[in-house]
């Protein structure tokens, strides 16, 4: 709307018009979701061939720039998403769980590929069987490695999971403490989680 | 046919006698078997006598062949990079006694790290090493040596008290010591670059 279109008040000031679409009603749940996912801002978590995905994902062909991710952010205090791009071995865990712990509310979490969202094809003694048993996870985007394609679609979904937030609901943006047993998940739920899978039922724990 | 044996087998024998034991070839490679007591001279005298010249170590490891008399062996890879030629040699280390060899920390301080990795997956103790702590596994991991044949493919705890022991370590403790050792050196350096470190100096010394 240009200034020739503002009528002129009585001391000949522009005045704006009762009828100038100047201002609008919304939720502020909509607003403050509309806001928050055009501006995601990822912690990359890389930790194997997962990460050079997700660089080809954030690179000029795929682009990730076009969802508001354009910023990479490498401090986890000025970031929203973890992604999690890559197998963790247990001597990463504390780390993980150090990065996402300094996260500032609201933050979310994408377990990229198969190591990430279930250990993938190392069920050994020295990796993580998920990170959901570190951290909680939003989006789990399955692949080995993931297409960036995939990682998008996965950022996406994440996206209409933030559209369906909602203020009054406190359990969303409620801190995870660590419990007395140690763990942020009970001991049962981790080694269910963890369960043996495909090839791997016909290894048993004894020699 | 198989290639001849590296000319250091013959070298070797005639130097050490009864502690040099059998030799093989593998697929070019010559494998020599040494005395686990005299395997430090061999080593030493491999990489200082003029014609050997095996001046670099190429890698230590071992292996476990799940044999009940002779469970665990030893490697040292060596390389001599003038010519180039490569020698490997082996100690056996018999069942029912220590897992022990002597460092070559002395002779080459890469081992350092190479030794501490042996350490950690296979359980050798390497005498005489500065610090032998584990370099993989985290320093409070109890599970074992995870490359030994007895150690089962998930490890010995369940999968909830490995991520307990996991969260329970403090990332930071992985640098401390490190830390420590480099303060250690700077007690070494020249005065002058002390007192200019001291100042905040970084750049040309004069």
């Amino acid at each position: 709307m240009g200034l020739s279109e503002l009528e002129p008040g009585a001391a000949g000031s522009p005045v704006v018009s009762a009828v100038s679409p100047n201002f609008m009603t919304t939720s502020l749940d909509f607003l403050a979701n509309w806001a928050r996912t055009g501006s995601l801002w990822p912690m990359p978590f890389g930790t194997a061939c997962c990460a050079i995905e997700f660089m080809a994902t954030a690179a000029s062909r795929y682009d990730i720039s076009r969802f508001g991710m354009e910023r990479m952010s490498f401090s986890p205090r000025q970031a929203d998403v973890l992604i999690c791009a890559g197998r963790l071995p247990f001597k990463l865990a504390p780390v993980i769980r150090r990065v996402w712990d300094q996260m500032p509310q609201p933050k979310w979490s994408i377990s990229m590929g198969a190591c990430a969202s279930s250990g993938g094809i190392f069920d050994n003694y020295a990796m993580v069987q998920g990170i959901d048993t570190i951290i909680p996870v939003d989006v789990y985007v399955p692949g080995c490695p993931p297409r960036p394609e995939g990682l998008l679609y996965g950022v996406m979904l994440l996206m209409k999971k933030i559209r369906g937030e909602s203020f009054t609901d406190d359990l969303l943006r409620q801190e995870q403490t660590i419990g007395a047993n140690g763990l942020y998940l009970p001991p049962d739920r981790i080694d269910e989680l963890s369960e043996p899978f495909g090839n791997s039922v016909s290894q048993t724990r004894s020699t | 046919m198989t290639a001849p044996p590296s000319p250091s087998v013959a070298a070797l024998r005639k130097e050490f006698g009864d502690a040099i034991g059998r030799h093989v070839v593998s697929c070019g490679d010559t494998v020599v078997y040494v005395s686990r007591e005299r395997v430090h001279d061999v080593l030493r005298w491999l990489k200082e006598t003029p014609g050997q010249g095996y001046t670099y170590l190429t890698d230590i490891t071992a292996v476990d062949y799940r044999d009940p008399e002779c469970p665990l062996e030893v490697v040292w890879q060596l390389r001599a990079l003038d010519r180039p030629a490569d020698l490997r040699v082996k100690v056996a280390l018999p069942a029912g006694q220590p897992l022990e060899v002597p460092t070559v920390w002395d002779l080459w301080r890469g081992a350092n790290w190479l030794e501490r990795e042996v350490f950690d997956m296979f359980g050798v103790l390497f005498i005489g090493h500065p610090d032998l702590r584990r370099i993989l596994m985290w320093e409070t991991y109890a599970e074992g040596h995870p490359l030994r044949k007895s150690f089962p493919l998930r490890g010995h705890f369940s999968r909830s008290e490995q991520t307990r022991q996991a969260l329970a370590g403090n990332p930071e403790a992985h640098y401390s010591l490190e830390e420590l050792s480099i303060a250690e050196e700077y007690k070494n350096l020249p005065p002058d670059v002390r007192e200019r470190l001291k100042q905040g100096k970084r750049g040309f010394v004069e």
